[in-house]
């Protein structure tokens, strides 16, 4: 019975060795080294949201009231443009109004006002130099203010800092002609709303950013 | 901006105190040679908000309230 229970004992000892050895050779040589044991970072799940709480009031505070509103309802910026004759890569808009739709880490897209036509995908990152290994990207609203801010501010900067593309290479065009559908029917709701005439929900509520 | 954490205050005072100012100005100086980009949010025509790209202290508005520092951009994929 003895050596039963014994030859068990054994058998088992060998089994886990594989699993116990390493973790006592590892608390010996930092017991020989006088080392501590190095803190881990914890995770911490609220971090992300923390910021982008943040970087949404930040947002909000420089962008006028409809522009927040849209962002809030739509999920993207519009941001008209102030080239005579557009962006220097079109080719030309022969004086016809365009503007961009800024969307959180996606391609800034810029497109005729009145026809829609949709005209090139200029892809941008705001990397953080700081950290050339590697590093968190900006929040989703600063990364839209990032943009809203460096197109109103020195668009030909701006565009010409980023990889222009044609569209469609990462923005879906139908469904960037769904959203310039949004838009224009928000735009219709909130004129309606402001003008009093509504009766109706707020725009706000028409959909979800 | 700061990438991971959203809105950071770096410095804050009143630039009509001279030591103030300096200490402003000696941020806004770490800031832009670190890489980054400045802009003041302003109303501008018509009562639309853009922004003013600052490269030089000398370029913010005397009235601004705030400079905004960001990641440089460069094209992306």
């Amino acid at each position: 019975m003895l050596l039963a229970l014994a030859a068990t004992a054994l058998v088992a000892l060998a089994l886990v060795s594989d699993l116990i050895v390493p973790r006592i050779d590892d608390l010996w040589s930092r017991f020989k080294a006088h080392r501590q044991r190095t803190p881990t970072w914890s995770y911490d799940p609220g971090r992300e949201r923390r910021a982008e709480s943040r970087a949404r009031a930040l947002l909000r505070s420089c962008v006028n009231e409809e522009e927040w509103a849209m962002y809030r309802d739509l999920g993207f910026l519009r941001v008209w443009g102030t080239l005579a004759d557009g962006p220097d890569d079109v080719g030309g808009t022969g004086g016809a109004p365009y503007a961009y739709l800024i969307y959180p880490h996606r391609p800034i897209l810029a497109y005729l006002a009145q026809t829609h036509r949709l005209l090139n995908e200029y892809c941008v990152t705001f990397p953080d130099e700081t950290r050339p290994y590697g590093s968190a990207r900006l929040p989703d609203s600063d990364d839209v203010l990032a943009k809203w801010m460096a197109l109103t501010g020195d668009e030909r900067r701006m565009i010409s800092a980023a990889n222009m593309h044609l569209p469609g290479r990462q923005l879906d065009p139908a469904q960037v002609r769904r959203d310039l559908w949004r838009l224009s029917q928000w735009e219709r709701a909130r004129m309606r709303h402001l003008a009093g005439d509504d009766g109706s929900a707020s725009p706000d509520r028409q959909s979800a950013a | 901006m700061k990438p991971g954490h959203g809105e950071v205050l770096i410095a804050e005072g009143d630039v009509e105190r001279a030591e103030d100012e300096q200490r402003l100005i000696e941020e806004f100086r770490r800031q832009l040679d670190a890489g980054l980009w400045a802009a003041v949010p302003v109303s501008g025509r018509h009562g639309r908000r853009e922004s003013i790209m600052v490269r030089t202290f000398e370029d913010i508005p005397w009235d601004a309230d705030r400079v905004i520092f960001f990641p440089r951009a460069a094209g992306g994929r």
